[in-house]
């Protein structure tokens, strides 16, 4: 049997979603972020809203976001992503407006644009991937690296003592009235990928019902920046950003777990 | 016609709303206005003064240094004002409070007893009435009925029912209007 | 029916928005533009025309929501004063580089730093020379009046929607807390959003339908294509230039003398011409009514008429470098202005025009000295 023998469209058991497009990702391989963008635009083509949906994209590894996914997007200046959606929900109340953030860009440059537009109870879902370090400008400490990690600028690993404990947004979210839904996900397993995707269908469902704040938080890895292989970087996501930053829902339906 | 007004007293006295009405009473005439008030914090409690222009043409500065009318209604304004008005103009002042009367000879000088009158009428809110009735006897540049028009624009519709009080205390200040005489003794 | 209204320039400026059919406002407050959200808050525009007005967290949350409400074909305005434009430079920057149809306002106060409350004209390198990083410009328009703050919330909408560039109205402490009489224009329709994205279906982020997805960045990780944004930009200002300069001439026809001012100093500067003109002095008045583009050809032509110039600003020199870039060293220019939000005086500008320039005109055989021993 021929290789075109078996490459038919009777024989296709999976396709990539046409919200995807065909630029190579420029992520590096093993990182999260590429099955993140996948789950988001499957479960936008599933929800039939692509027509209706606006990214918005940040400053960071997937400033570049919207290269790859096949939406109309908004890139906004680092930090300012929540700001940005606020304003594009506020003019357009019928449309699903998600901005998808890294650690650095909402956790730190834009604490206050993530606190505010949550406590407005913004009708956006808010996609916070978490590697607990500053991929795109080569490897520094973010604020939700780890204690004792290493990075760049914490080359001896991170001293809590100057430097505060990893800041944990989402249970700081979820303590907001205007927040409706705040969960912490992963996406380096198909268990894991399939609850993610659960729970990022979860959140444009209730930007639909106009529940306010979906916030979602994506634990991930970083091979590059934690200088290992895509295999220990997800290894040792387990062993060690798993514990401090637990998996699972901290608040449905408005109601804190 | 060109009038060039400051106006300068306490905040509280209704500085700033005597010029809006004059302002208002302006426009209702069909006159060309500016309203240029002095702004933030030192105003709660402290000294306000707003210059307020009428005039048939374009306005060109609405910030000026002389005027043809300085209406006075405390010392510390009086001291910085006084010297301000262009020769042949006039001095309208308040003179309760004030220590140190005008000593200009170049100009005219009036006074209007507005404290007193709006005790007597029982609502010192219409202090500023009085005031502007008095300026508005030496400088008929409006009428009563632009000024009333005035007042109907520049209140909120609740207090529409004090407009035949302020209108009562503009006359009161057109008949109490005193010329101010220089006494000897401040001149020596 | 047009409606005439004694109104503050913040006022005028903030109801001439709703009337223009303006999408949204994002501001923050501060002294002496507060009285723009003020007014929008209790006028409740969102109940007259669906208009949004949102007080932001910050200047920076304010400036990014004008980001985020442009990128999407919406007519959307911001105001700040001097320490929050700073603020909001990085954003200002983002929407030139993304090409992005917004309207920012400047009520100017005095400064560096947190400063004075008190009017100041000390922004205008910042407005005019770009502002925040990169090569870029806004299109800015200083009004001198309190109707012109008005009349001008249209005009900026028209230019950014023309250019797709953000314009900025550059007031001041003065203009914008002072009262004139003001004729307002009936009020347009806002746009619906089916028109919105029909008119604008080309580049804005409402949905991507059958189209390609559209995508607002200012990011060229292309050298070669970043080079060629820079030049798209340069040539929307080239055009600016040639199609949308606006300025005005009070006594110029005659003038042995001439003032340059803009904005509150202008009207400064006026009554300072007819001061002059009682004295028998030919003064005149160039208004750059547009600051960028900057009317140098006007100035230029001038410079052959009258034997100096006095740039008049309420700073310690910043249009005056312009009109000296102008003029090509024809005729003598110098600065007066005072700063720290004192307001000059017109009788101190034109002692001023008579001390720094008349009476040096006695000696413009300096600058003849001086050309001729370069020749």
């Amino acid at each position: 049997m021929e290789v075109s023998d078996i490459i038919k469209p009777e024989n296709q058991v999976f396709c990539k979603t046409q919200l995807l497009t065909d630029t190579t990702l420029s992520y590096c391989p093993g990182c999260g972020h590429g099955t993140a963008h996948s789950i988001t635009m499957e479960v936008i083509e599933e929800m039939g809203i692509v027509q209706d949906t606006i990214g918005v994209a940040p400053v960071g590894c997937s400033v570049l976001a919207y290269d790859f996914m096949n939406i109309d997007m908004t890139q906004a200046a680092h930090g300012r992503a929540p700001a940005v959606a606020t304003a594009i929900s506020r003019v357009w109340p019928n449309k699903y407006v998600f901005t998808y953030q890294g650690d650095g860009d909402l956790a730190a440059i834009g604490t206050a644009e993530t606190i505010h537009a949550c406590n407005r109870g913004e009708n956006i879902v808010i996609i916070f991937v978490n590697n607990g370090i500053y991929g795109m400008t080569g490897g520094q400490m973010a604020p939700t690296t780890l204690e004792g990690m290493m990075s760049s600028t914490s080359p001896y690993g991170r001293d809590v003592k100057t430097m505060g404990m990893p800041i944990k947004m989402t249970e700081l979210v979820a303590n907001l009235p205007g927040v409706y839904y705040a969960t912490r996900q992963a996406v380096h397993t198909h268990k894991h990928v399939r609850k993610a995707k659960k729970a990022i269908k979860k959140a444009f469902e209730n930007t639909r019902l106009n529940n306010g704040i979906s916030f979602i938080e994506i634990v991930s890895n970083c091979n590059s920046g934690w200088k290992m292989t895509p295999n220990e970087s997800n290894i040792w996501m387990e062993e060690n950003m798993f514990p401090y930053f637990p998996l699972g829902d901290i608040k449905v339906n408005g109601k804190l777990k | 016609m060109t009038e060039e007004i400051i106006i300068a007293g306490f905040g509280g006295q209704g500085v700033l709303s005597m010029g809006k009405i004059l302002a208002y009473s302006g426009i209702m005439h069909d006159q060309e206005v500016s309203w240029m008030p002095s702004y933030g914090p030192e105003m709660r409690g402290g000294t306000a003064n707003v210059t307020v222009i009428l005039s048939d043409e374009r306005i060109s500065s609405p910030y000026l240094k002389v005027f043809d009318t300085a209406i006075i209604l405390n010392q510390q304004s009086m001291d910085k004002f006084e010297e301000c008005v262009k020769p042949g103009g006039v001095l309208l002042y308040e003179p309760n409070g004030i220590h140190q009367h005008p000593t200009r000879t170049d100009i005219n000088i009036y006074q209007i007893e507005a404290n007193r009158i709006a005790t007597e009428m029982g609502n010192k809110k219409i202090f500023n009435m009085v005031v502007l009735g008095a300026f508005l006897k030496i400088k008929p540049i409006v009428n009563l009925e632009n000024v009333i028009d005035g007042l109907k624009k520049s209140l909120p519709e609740r207090y529409h029912n004090l407009i035949p009080l302020n209108e009562k205390a503009i006359q009161k200040g057109m008949s109490n209007i005193k010329a101010h005489i220089i006494e000897k003794s401040i001149l020596s | 029916m047009s409606e005439l209204k004694l109104m503050k320039g913040n006022e005028a400026l903030a109801e001439a928005a709703i009337r223009a059919g303006a999408d949204a406002y994002f501001g923050y407050p501060i002294t002496p533009q507060s009285e723009v959200i003020e007014y929008l808050m209790t006028e409740q525009p969102e109940k007259r025309t669906g208009m949004v007005v949102l007080q932001a967290e910050s200047e920076v949350a304010a400036i990014n929501m004008v980001y985020g409400a442009a990128s999407t074909g919406k007519k959307v305005m911001t105001s700040s004063s001097s320490p929050g434009i700073s603020l909001k430079l990085e954003g200002i920057s983002y929407l030139a580089g993304a090409e992005l149809p917004a309207v920012i306002v400047n009520v100017v106060r005095g400064g560096p730093g947190l400063g004075t409350i008190q009017p100041s004209q000390a922004d205008y390198f910042q407005s005019v020379k770009g502002g925040g990083h990169g090569d870029y410009h806004l299109y800015v328009l200083a009004p001198s009046s309190v109707q012109e703050m008005a009349d001008f919330v249209e005009d900026a909408f028209d230019i950014a929607f023309k250019y797709r560039a953000p314009v900025l109205i550059l007031s001041d402490g003065l203009i914008g807390q002072m009262m004139e009489k003001v004729e307002l224009k009936d009020q347009q329709e806002r746009l619906t959003d089916e028109e919105v994205i029909k008119r604008h279906d080309s580049w804005a982020t409402t949905g991507k339908t059958n189209r390609e997805r559209n995508i607002i960045t200012s990011l060229d990780l292309v050298s070669e294509k970043m080079e060629a944004r820079v030049h798209r930009l340069m040539a929307k200002y080239k055009k600016m230039e040639e199609e949308d300069l606006r300025f005005e001439k009070i006594m110029c026809d005659d003038a042995d003398y001439l003032f340059v001012a803009y904005g509150s100093s202008a009207r400064i500067a006026q009554k300072a011409v007819e001061l002059g003109r009682e004295k028998g002095l030919k003064v005149g008045l160039l208004r750059p009514i547009t600051l960028f583009p900057f009317p140098k050809k006007q100035l230029l032509d001038l410079a052959d008429q009258v034997k100096g110039m006095l740039s008049v600003e309420m700073s310690a020199g910043q249009m005056v470098e312009d009109v000296k870039l102008a003029v090509e060293h024809k005729v003598p220019v110098e600065h007066f202005g005072r700063t720290g939000g004192i307001i000059h005086t017109p009788e101190e500008v034109l002692e001023a025009l008579e001390q720094k320039i008349i009476k040096e005109n006695g000696s413009i055989r300096y600058h003849k000295t001086r050309e001729s021993s370069i020749l």
